[in-house]
């Protein structure tokens, strides 16, 4: 058969470039631009190299502002993966249960994120807030406002609130997938439920847990509007994690060159630790 | 050796999935369960091992009653339509499995590893993981699970549904050769006849939640005591006409064929369940029959041809041996085989074949 060549398809890739250049490329390209160049007022511009990344990548304030934020994503991961998946097991697998749960867990996910993080706010306040004035009542020193451990508490808190469901629901979806003969077949053996979980239930999950894991590990790096509602980022920098860092020093200051560079790193972080992870994800399932 | 089904009856809610069964398979059989999708099969196959419980009746094993008792106290292995392994095992480990749970040494566990893998061929891949390997080794590494322990009990539920043709075939000609020399009662249940004749043993007809027959395969087979029986044990689909018996004649009530019988029934309108490979483009037997009819499909596969035709009111179906080519609408002339005939009442009942 005679193939023709037709490069007319291109056209019907014209919508999507269009699309992705203005919501992705140019908005990267006007960052990059600000990233190499002194910006006066005016729209007056001056090339500066790579001056931004050097005076960023050695700048304490952006090493302490990563520190947390590294921090932060472990505490997270290490949390509402292993409650996620205890979620998950417990739920029910039949009956009007099912529904229930999924709503209630869908719930969450469902709340705008700044209305969470200003229901938090609310919710801790030591001496209006149920979680605060509780907390006091109870003998605890508690007041998230002044006291950076309360505020990292409260924050890890709200966060395991709003996302664990997600894992919940990936790692439900992950088990319901089982076939049933895998469970009367470890029944026939004789194995325990904790062998049942690590060689049945875990390797049949591998997959969805390796997207919760990569969801999670990019919302909780790139977290924003929850804790600058509900801490501002404070008491003092305690909170302010990577993009709160970022807010202020690209519109508080009014730094666009270093802020611009700040965030090519940033972006690239958060591709370079996806991408690896990914890979070696990958590349284990083709291995097994 | 024995295990026996008193009375087993199963339902869930008001759904009846099986009704009261009895049912005896001794030691060192294989048992064929015959039913299409639904009859019950992995249901009954649930209760004999203790994976489930019956509503009613009772399970005894050697002359000793285990309802109730769970399926690990059992010594029972099974083997499934879905290729069930652990995933994250080697097939060694896959197949040590159930053996780690026992106690017995390493060493012994490792002999018998290697015996069953040898048996099963899955010596090279000992050291994959089930995921690399393809379809029927997936299927042999669980059936290497299933016999590495000698269970009293093999129980396997469509084993070879999930396989693609060829390797079905394969694995289905050892299945009987894997089961010989065993001390066990094997029970192996499938959809398709020609994999109750192949197997042999014992055969049980089922129909929704009903047991039909149970006995001897060729016996089943060849004397079906009724209508559904022997509709369960036929595939391609059995054909089945009204027929009027006057005398030694007996002649469809649909078309003029007749043909005489000397079979001792009295007079009167009966069923006869006819074969499809019964019916063919060539003579067969000592009293073939002439039966016309208009060609609806005809399918050839490999040496087999299947046409099917209209005579009558009816659809028929014919398999014959060999390639013959028939055009759609060709008004064709067929041959009916009376000898093998089943002729049953208006009660389904069998009342003879010849």
């Amino acid at each position: 058969m005679n193939k023709t060549v037709n490069q007319k398809a291109w056209f019907f890739v014209i919508p999507v470039f269009v699309l992705v250049a203005f919501n992705a490329i140019i908005p990267l390209m006007t960052v990059v631009n600000y990233a190499f160049q002194e910006t006066f007022g005016n729209n007056q511009f001056m090339w500066e190299g790579t001056r931004w990344f050097k005076q960023i990548l050695v700048s304490e304030r952006f090493h302490a502002a990563l520190g947390r934020q590294v921090l932060f994503t472990l505490i997270i991961l290490v949390i509402q993966i292993p409650l996620g998946i205890f979620i998950a097991l417990n739920m029910p697998k039949e009956g009007i249960g099912v529904p229930i749960c999924l709503v209630l867990m869908s719930m969450p996910l469902l709340i705008p994120w700044n209305v969470v993080g200003a229901m938090w706010n609310i919710f801790a306040l030591p001496d209006i807030g149920f979680l605060g004035h509780s907390l006091n009542a109870m003998g605890f020193d508690y007041n998230f406002t002044q006291q950076s451990g309360d505020a990292w508490f409260t924050t890890i808190l709200m966060d395991v609130w709003h996302w664990t469901s997600l894992v919940v629901l990936l790692s439900y979806a992950g088990l319901r997938s089982i076939q049933p003969a895998y469970y009367q077949a470890a029944e026939i053996d004789g194995a325990t439920r904790w062998a049942v979980f690590r060689h049945i239930e875990l390797p049949k999950m591998k997959k969805v847990l390796t997207i919760a894991i990569l969801l999670r590990f990019m919302d909780s790096f790139m977290i924003y509007t929850e804790p600058f509602v509900l801490t501002g980022g404070g008491p003092g920098n305690a909170t302010a994690f990577l993009s709160i860092d970022l807010v202020k020093m690209a519109l508080g200051q009014f730094d666009l060159g270093p802020a611009a560079a700040m965030s090519l790193i940033y972006f690239f972080i958060v591709l370079t630790v996806c991408w690896v992870f990914y890979n070696l994800m990958m590349r284990n399932e083709s291995k097994s | 050796m024995s295990l026996e089904l008193k009375g087993i009856e199963k339902k869930i809610g008001e759904e009846t999935h099986i009704y009261s069964t009895d049912l005896k398979f001794e030691k060192n059989t294989i048992n064929v369960l015959l039913g299409s999708t639904l009859a019950g099969k992995t249901t009954l196959m649930q209760i004999m091992a203790g994976l489930d419980k019956p509503t009613k009746g009772e399970i005894w094993f050697n002359d000793q009653n285990v309802t109730g008792v769970k399926v690990q106290k059992r010594n029972v292995s099974m083997v499934y339509q879905q290729f069930i392994n652990y995933p994250n095992f080697t097939v060694k480990q896959n197949i040590a499995s159930p053996l780690k749970i026992t106690g017995i040494d390493n060493q012994e566990i490792d002999q018998r590893v290697s015996k069953v893998a040898d048996l099963l061929k899955l010596t090279p891949m000992l050291d994959k993981k089930p995921n690399e390997l393809s379809g029927g080794q997936q299927q042999r590494t669980a059936l290497a699970r299933a016999l590495v322990k000698d269970s009293d009990l093999i129980l396997l539920d469509e084993p070879l549904a999930n396989l693609d043709f060829k390797l079905r075939e394969e694995l289905r000609e050892e299945l009987p050769k894997l089961f010989k020399d065993r001390d066990c009662i094997v029970v192996y249940a499938t959809t398709e006849p020609s994999d109750a004749l192949l197997i042999g043993g014992y055969t049980a007809t089922l129909l929704e939640g009903k047991v039909i027959q149970h006995g001897k395969t060729l016996e089943v087979y060849n004397k079906p005591n009724n209508l559904d029986s022997a509709k369960v044990f036929s595939d391609p689909p059995m054909n089945i006409a009204n027929i009027n018996k006057k005398g030694e004649i007996c002649s469809l009530l649909a078309d003029n064929v007749t043909w005489k019988t000397n079979l001792n029934l009295r007079d009167g309108n009966y069923k006869v369940g006819i074969r499809p490979h019964n019916i063919t483009t060539y003579k067969e037997g000592k009293n073939s029959i002439e039966i016309s009819g208009k060609v609806l499909i005809s399918e050839l596969s490999g040496s087999e041809s299947m046409i099917h035709f209209t005579n009558g009111d009816l659809n028929w179906v014919s398999l014959s041996e060999g390639i013959h080519q028939k055009d759609v609408g060709e008004e064709t002339k067929l041959f009916m085989n009376s000898d093998e005939f089943l002729y049953f009442d208006n009660n389904d009942r069998l009342v003879g074949n010849v």
